[in-house]
């Protein structure tokens, strides 16, 4: 025997086996279906405690889940980290994880800039994004590849601007934090406060980065305003606000804060101490909420990472958002097809949400009860208490914008 | 002019035949890419893009002794340069770069001609001032920029009208490829002719330098200004490889990134940026993928130690293992 047989042997040896293992391959494909799921979220860096809350939602819901999957199928979650508000970076991760990684659905959305971008993506790539907690309306007019279970600033402004101008107050403020979910909230507030008979004296826009606020608060104070709206993003932030509020004497004085339930996010709270009592906030949830749906997901969430961490509206968001992939990927028995899951996802519902009746409706928004809270003190610890619902309320600027 | 030579090969002497024939070697390998690692190439192309930006800085840190923490200012200025004006219609991509290229050298000449009267730290705390006072005027300018939000809109039309930048990122990566080998050849040129020489000069010696007549400070400025109008076109790529341009492109965090890849690598080594970058790219590529979490800590692990272990960059290792070889078999 020559040494070309040999290799010819060889050779043909190499080409059985790949063909043999590519059929295998195939045969064990058929049988479980694996659906890839990209999760872009923020884990390293200042806010990286609000990509936690999401992240902990997703495994917690997968956790206890993955048993209503159809037989056969299976999920994989593959994680990525896009440091913060940072939108080319977060677009390059969905670029690799759609070529390289080969997932069928895409998820996260944590920052409107990083959604905004992601989204522009999915248009030419054509896969479903599920963005969790982007707050700026323009997020799902960016393709029609998106769906929103957060909220957007002007669901939880808009009628904000006018419960604050019932109440009788008549000279406002705003300060936002200065990127597009910001500018929502300030346009959204200032239109409808000013619509039903308030005035804005004053408005500022802060640097997300900034880390400084007494400067622009001071100003705050000296101008007297009869209520002051607020946003920011939430996480440490929203405790850095609270104590320079406090610091330069507001939280003490006549003026009232008011704003997104972002201000005072319950897992902040212990961090803001008392200066946070008496803070009004408008939100679609809240962790002290009484549904049943509610106590069991704080139940559970409390069994898996520790009794004194609280879900917030950022995991909330998260659970919802899963709810919508497991029903989209069980109606479709595992195979995402993208315009079909898209379809569904955009009449999909949930009766039974932790923040109550939940539905996305055909822009891609969600529809969701908001709840006018106060922060008391519950059993010495602080909380967001709900004292009013308003019912079903879509994305405003959608409404308002409609032509 | 002794000095010279402790820092790096004297390059044009050793280009021995094989090393030219071995030239174009990495260069046809990284061209086949996308047939071996198909899904890599927006990474590929990043990786690039920062070579280009990387050799820019190399002009100054390594070649003329400038260094510099605000460099993202003119790789930014570019990128916005580039994607503004594609926002305004005007969408060629290699008249964009253009473009950015003449408005970051611009902007490098204004900066240049205050900053580089001064030296060492306070010429450091010039760059990076420079640098903020650029992200501070995008970031408040948010009717231009778009600020935190990023730019939106970004599209810019087919290179030579044939090949659109497409989402698997192709058309990007070859055109970054080939803006890449043309601006190495440029930076070659420039460091081994009279002028490169000259900086060097200034680097370790500007008071002799001086002595024998040659104008610091305009070869200073002058070699200042390339190097922005080559940051400049890094930006100007890396809008048209994402058709984004985002507030991270005139970071401070951008800065001390192609800072440390530089270093890396092993700055005044004209290579230095070809094994820098891609290392530093690679590595938080493995680590972010392996814990999305923590992969910060693993990052700043490796450069602690390869700074400890490797005061020359990779390509300073190299160097060392190779003259000892070389000493051994002299001594055999």
């Amino acid at each position: 025997m020559g040494i070309p047989a040999m290799i010819s042997r060889r050779l043909f040896g190499i080409a059985f086996g790949t063909g043999a293992a590519v059929l295998l391959a195939g045969a064990l494909q058929a049988q479980a279906q694996t659906v890839k799921i990209g999760v872009i979220l923020t884990y390293s860096g200042r806010d990286a405690a609000l990509g936690e809350q999401i992240d902990r939602s997703i495994d917690l819901f997968v956790k206890l889940h993955e048993k209503e999957l159809p037989q056969g199928v299976k999920i994989e979650l593959i994680k990525r980290d896009d440091t913060g508000v940072n939108p080319d970076l977060a677009k390059r991760l969905a670029q690799e994880l759609v070529l390289r990684d080969k997932v069928q659905i895409l998820t996260g959305g944590q920052w409107t800039p990083n959604a905004m971008a992601v989204a522009a993506l999915t248009k030419e790539a054509k896969i479903p994004f599920v963005t969790m907690t982007a707050g700026g309306s323009a997020v799902t007019l960016q393709s029609p590849y998106v769906v929103r279970t957060g909220w957007t600033l002007w669901q939880t402004s808009y009628p904000l601007g006018e419960w604050a101008a019932k109440q009788g107050w008549k000279n406002g403020y705003t300060v936002v934090s200065d990127f597009a979910p910001g500018h929502d909230g300030e346009a959204a507030f200032t239109k409808s406060f000013t619509e039903n008979g308030g005035k804005i004296i004053g408005s500022v826009r802060i640097p997300l980065k900034t880390t400084d606020y007494l400067p622009y608060f001071q100003k705050i104070k000296d101008m007297n305003p009869d209520v002051v709206y607020v946003f920011n993003p939430g996480g440490p932030q929203a405790t850095a606000f609270m104590k320079a509020f406090d610091d330069v004497g507001i939280t003490k004085s006549n003026i009232k804060l008011i704003g997104p339930g972002d201000i005072t996010a319950s897992d902040e709270l212990p961090n803001m101490g008392k200066r946070a009592l008496g803070v009004i906030t408008m939100l679609q949830y809240s962790p002290a909420a009484t549904r049943k749906a509610n106590v069991d997901f704080v139940a559970a969430w409390k069994k898996e990472y520790g009794a004194n961490t609280v879900p917030n509206y950022f995991a909330a968001a998260g659970w919802d958002g899963m709810r919508a992939i497991f029903d989209v990927i069980k109606a479709q028995n595992g195979k995402i097809d993208p315009d079909a899951t898209m379809k569904l996802l955009r009449q999909w519902k949930n009766p039974n949400s932790p923040r109550g009746p939940v539905r996305i409706d055909e822009h891609g928004d969600i529809v969701q009860n908001l709840y006018m809270r106060r922060v008391e003190e519950k059993d010495g610890v602080l909380a967001n208490v709900e004292f009013a619902t308003i019912e079903q309320v879509g994305d405003p600027w959608k409404v308002l914008n409609k032509k | 002019m002794t000095a010279v030579s402790t820092s790096g090969p004297a390059y044009p002497a050793a280009s021995s035949q094989l090393r030219r024939l071995a030239l174009p070697l990495p260069w046809l390998a990284t061209a086949a890419l996308p047939l071996f690692l198909p899904g890599y190439e927006p990474l590929a192309t990043q990786i690039l893009v920062m070579i280009v930006f990387a050799l820019s800085l190399d002009l100054l840190v390594g070649y003329a002794g400038i260094v510099t923490l605000g460099h993202a200012g003119l790789f930014g200025m570019g990128a916005y340069t580039a994607g503004i004006l594609s926002v305004y219609g005007i969408t060629d991509p290699l008249l964009t770069a253009g473009c950015a290229m003449l408005v970051a050298a611009a902007t490098g000449l204004v900066f240049g001609w205050a900053m580089l009267r001064t030296k060492d730290l306070t010429l450091l705390m010039l760059t990076m001032a420079s640098a903020f006072l650029l992200y501070e005027i995008a970031n408040k300018a948010t009717w231009l920029t778009g600020g935190e939000d990023g730019l939106q809109g970004v599209n810019f039309s087919s290179l030579f009208g044939t090949f659109a930048f497409d989402f698997r990122g192709i058309t990007a990566f070859y055109y970054s490829l080939a803006v890449l080998f043309v601006v190495f050849l440029a930076v070659r040129a420039l460091i081994a002719s009279p002028f490169g020489w000259s900086l060097r000069g200034i680097r370790e010696n500007s008071a002799r330098m001086a002595a024998i007549g040659c104008p610091i400070l305009k070869r200073r400025v002058i070699v200042y200004v390339i190097s922005a109008a080559l940051a400049g076109l890094a930006g100007a790529l890396q809008a048209q490889a994402t058709q984004f341009v985002a507030l991270y492109s005139l970071s401070f965090e951008l800065s001390g990134n192609i800072l440390i890849m530089l270093i890396l690598g092993g700055s005044g080594r004209l290579y230095g940026a070809f094994i820098g970058v891609p290392a530093f790219m690679f590595a938080q590529d493995l680590l972010a993928k392996q814990d999305p979490a923590n992969w910060f800590l693993g990052l700043g692990i490796i450069l602690i130690v390869l700074v400890m272990l490797a005061p020359g960059g990779i390509l300073g290792i190299a160097e060392r293992v190779m003259a000892a070889i070389r000493r051994r078999r002299g001594a055999a």
